[in-house]
């Protein structure tokens, strides 16, 4: 390795995704809910066009520190956030920047599915309607189309864009929230558990999707099935009380983690 | 033995029964209360139920058929005469039995006999033992009071023995049957049951009854003035005429300009209380930091609680002049109770239940559908304006329907604040009057209750009352298809 050229050493990493220029990368991030601190300076890369998942405990910061990257944690009061997360070079908590583009850049999937008590064309269309992201309504209804097509729903949704969301199955609710989440066009999707609520079956097509999405969009999923990561993610993080044990490329860590404790929480002894 | 006194027995004798049964289950198994159907409790409860229930079920009974047959008894052994006169006289006589009686009933046994004497003067008798007559009573009324004191101590002295023997009776009955395998709880269970029942029937069977009385009432009324006279009729004049009087001194009893008095402040009001109802609720519920909504929401809330009289007079004597003043600044001619003054006095009542009902409802939309509209980049007023009040929608109209309930039954501010001329005007400045208003002026006063005079004022409180039924109806209908949504 140390003979190898400088310049060879380029070129081997630019091909394999995970050592690109990283899209987002937090320094020595921390969170504290009012006394309590549920982050201990956190630091990572996050490479665009791939997967990143965040493992671990339930209760160890994976979702907390997701919230902090579309900066979800300030509609909590109590909630302060220290340290850097840049996206694209660019400071999310510079006070010049306005929260709203932000989370228009970095969209977001929830844990249980959360359609708006709107049609399927609304759901869809909301994102756009507010950003004006269209300027006649053929232009959205091609966006609202083209959206769920990117969501694998179209084909299931077409005939009936406005019955409500609501009344969708879990799996297709979840899948109208990614559409939802693909209208605004952003650069980031963050998938927080994105299928505990659901089924193998609908399962096993957002896993597809994800596969799907990661040719355009840097995603960022937190999971707590090892399989899930393992199968959709690139990249994986081991979370544990509120610190990254462990990242590094998905095979290794779950082929060959070097922590003792990843290497425990993935053969299951605790968790 | 008095009642009350003969009830306080049977509680002390079902006291008693309650200890006994405790004590006999735990005897009858040795001490070993485990081996037992029921805890001990459960047996004392046992026996208590047996002890006191049918006593009391035989008091009640007794208690309401046993004047019907002392009376019976008096009349029939009054003179033919005065059986045969007309009711009125009729019922003279026996209120001045009765009258007579209850000065016997002070006497000593001594006296009452000498009173039974047939030349003893029971006027002077009576006086002179501190119980003064206005009459001076005829000689079969003081036998026929006699007759009756003595019936009913009799009755009372029977009631009381039978009463308690019966307590006794069931006590020892139940005390007997007590052992391991007496199934005491679920027995007891069940007349807990029927208490909570007969508890939910007191509650629906007013409803009804209240219900029904209107409905006979105003059928009454009905009988007297036209339907159509009274639901089309576009003059109120129901004129008081002299009692028993009839025919074209009867009036006219449009309803039209009550009702249209009624919704046209009801109108008002809600004019005023939905949007500031709906704004300090979205204030509240979206806005406001936790410390600034535990401040607001008790003392919107207080609001609720003043009672509306006071609205009333705060209406009629501060804000009806008050207005008055400041329309003769303008150029407008204001009267002091108007449509005006009434509506927004009494929208400022309402705002409350807008506000307290729609901040629940507001509440109730999921965080998950403010956190996604906020994971799209929406600001929080786009969030609120597209997501959350559209979700929220069926429960606030069932909000402002229940608003408008109490709106058309509101009465104490609208009889000071509105006025009482029935006036059918399109103009806020005017007075006009409500339903619930005229109800007040129709039955205040020496009325009697056969005259469509006073009988419209059942009719009015049908009407009333089919309307904010309705409402309240559709309300919760609205409301409960509302709840289903996100569950």
């Amino acid at each position: 390795m140390l003979n190898v050229e400088p310049s060879s050493l380029q070129r081997a990493t630019a091909q394999a995704p995970h050592l690109q220029e990283p899209k987002v990368v937090a320094k020595d991030v921390s969170v504290y809910y009012g006394e309590k601190r549920a982050l201990f300076d956190v630091s990572v890369n996050i490479p665009d066009r791939g997967v990143m998942a965040f493992i671990g405990p339930s209760g160890c910061g994976k979702s907390t520190f997701l919230r902090c990257i579309n900066r979800m944690n300030d509609t909590i009061p109590i909630c302060r956030v220290t340290g850097k997360i840049t996206i694209e070079n660019e400071d999310i908590y510079d006070p010049s920047l306005d929260v709203v583009q932000l989370r228009a850049r970095v969209g977001m999937v929830f844990q249980k599915p959360n359609p708006f008590p709107k049609s399927i064309y609304e759901n869809v269309a909301y994102g756009p309607r507010i950003h004006g992201l269209s300027s006649s309504k053929a232009e959205l209804d091609e966006i609202v189309q083209k959206s769920l097509e990117r969501a694998a729903l179209w084909k299931e949704v077409k005939d009936r864009l406005n019955d409500p969301g609501t009344g969708l199955s879990g799996g297709q609710q979840q899948r109208l929230c990614i559409a939802r989440a693909v209208a605004v066009n952003p650069e980031v999707i963050l998938m927080d558990e994105p299928c505990s609520a659901l089924d193998p079956i609908a399962t096993a097509k957002i896993e597809e999707l994800i596969d799907e999405l990661k040719q355009n969009f840097c995603i960022i999923i937190v999971t707590h099935s090892m399989q899930q990561a393992a199968r959709v993610s690139q990249r994986t993080a081991f979370f544990h009380l509120g610190v990254i044990v462990e990242e590094g490329n998905t095979e290794e860590i779950f082929q060959n983690p070097t922590d003792k404790r990843t290497q425990d929480y993935i053969t299951g002894r605790f968790g | 033995m008095s009642t009350p006194l003969l009830a306080a027995v049977v509680v002390a004798l079902g006291a008693i029964g309650w200890l006994l049964g405790s004590w006999r289950s735990k005897a009858s198994v040795g001490g070993k209360v485990s081996t037992l159907h029921s805890r001990p409790g459960y047996y004392g409860a046992y026996v208590l139920c047996w002890t006191i229930l049918p006593a009391f079920f035989l008091i009640v009974l007794w208690s309401a058929i046993s004047p019907m047959v002392v009376s019976n008894m008096v009349s029939s052994r009054l003179p033919q005469n005065v059986q045969d006169g007309v009711t009125q006289a009729r019922s003279l006589t026996t209120s001045a039995i009765n009258t007579i009686e209850r000065g016997l009933a002070t006497l000593s046994a001594e006296d009452l006999e000498k009173a039974a004497q047939p030349n003893t003067d029971v006027k002077a008798l009576l006086l002179s033992k501190g119980a003064p007559l206005a009459i001076n009573p005829e000689p079969y009324a003081v036998n026929a009071a006699l007759f009756q004191l003595q019936a009913k101590r009799s009755s009372q002295l029977l009631l009381t023995i039978s009463a308690i023997g019966l307590a006794l009776l069931c006590l020892g009955f139940a005390l007997f049957q007590v052992g391991p395998k007496l199934r005491s709880r679920n027995a007891v269970e069940r007349v807990a049951l029927a208490g909570l029942f007969a508890c939910s029937m007191v509650a629906i069977l007013t409803t009804l009854g209240i219900v029904l009385s209107m409905l006979f009432e105003s059928i009454h009324f009905f009988g007297i003035v036209p339907i159509q006279d009274f639901l089309f009729g576009t003059v109120w004049d129901p004129r008081f005429s002299a009692a028993g009087s009839s025919g074209e001194a009867g009036g006219q009893f449009g309803l039209l300009p009550l009702l249209w008095g009624t919704l046209y402040i009801s109108f008002v009001a809600l004019l005023v209380a939905v949007p500031v109802g709906l704004f300090s609720a979205v204030y509240m519920s979206e806005y406001a930091s936790g410390s600034v909504r535990l401040m607001t929401k008790p003392l919107l809330e207080i609001l609720a609680g003043i009672p509306t009289i006071v609205y009333g007079f705060f209406a009629l004597i501060t804000f009806g002049p008050l207005l008055r003043d400041l329309g003769a600044h303008v150029g407008l001619s204001i009267s002091a109770t108007s449509v005006l003054t009434a509506g927004l006095i009494m929208g400022v009542m309402l705002i409350p239940f807008v506000s307290s009902l729609s901040d629940d409802i507001i509440n109730a939309v999921p965080q998950s559908l403010r956190e996604g509209s906020y994971g799209l980049g929406a600001t929080q007023s786009e969030t609120i304006k597209r997501v959350i009040l559209p979700a929220a929608l069926p429960g606030i109209v069932g909000a402002i329907l229940l608003a408008a309930s109490r709106a058309i039954g509101e009465t104490m501010i609208v009889v000071l604040a509105a006025g009482i001329a029935p006036n059918l005007t399109l103009n806020p400045f005017e007075p006009v009057t409500t339903i619930t208003v005229k109800i007040v002026s129709q039955l205040t006063g020496d009325l009697e209750f056969n005259s469509p005079q006073t009988l419209v004022a059942f009719a009015l409180g049908l009407t009333l009352f089919v309307f904010t039924l309705a409402l309240n109806i559709y309300a919760l209908y609205i409301v409960r298809k509302y709840r289903e949504q996100y569950e």
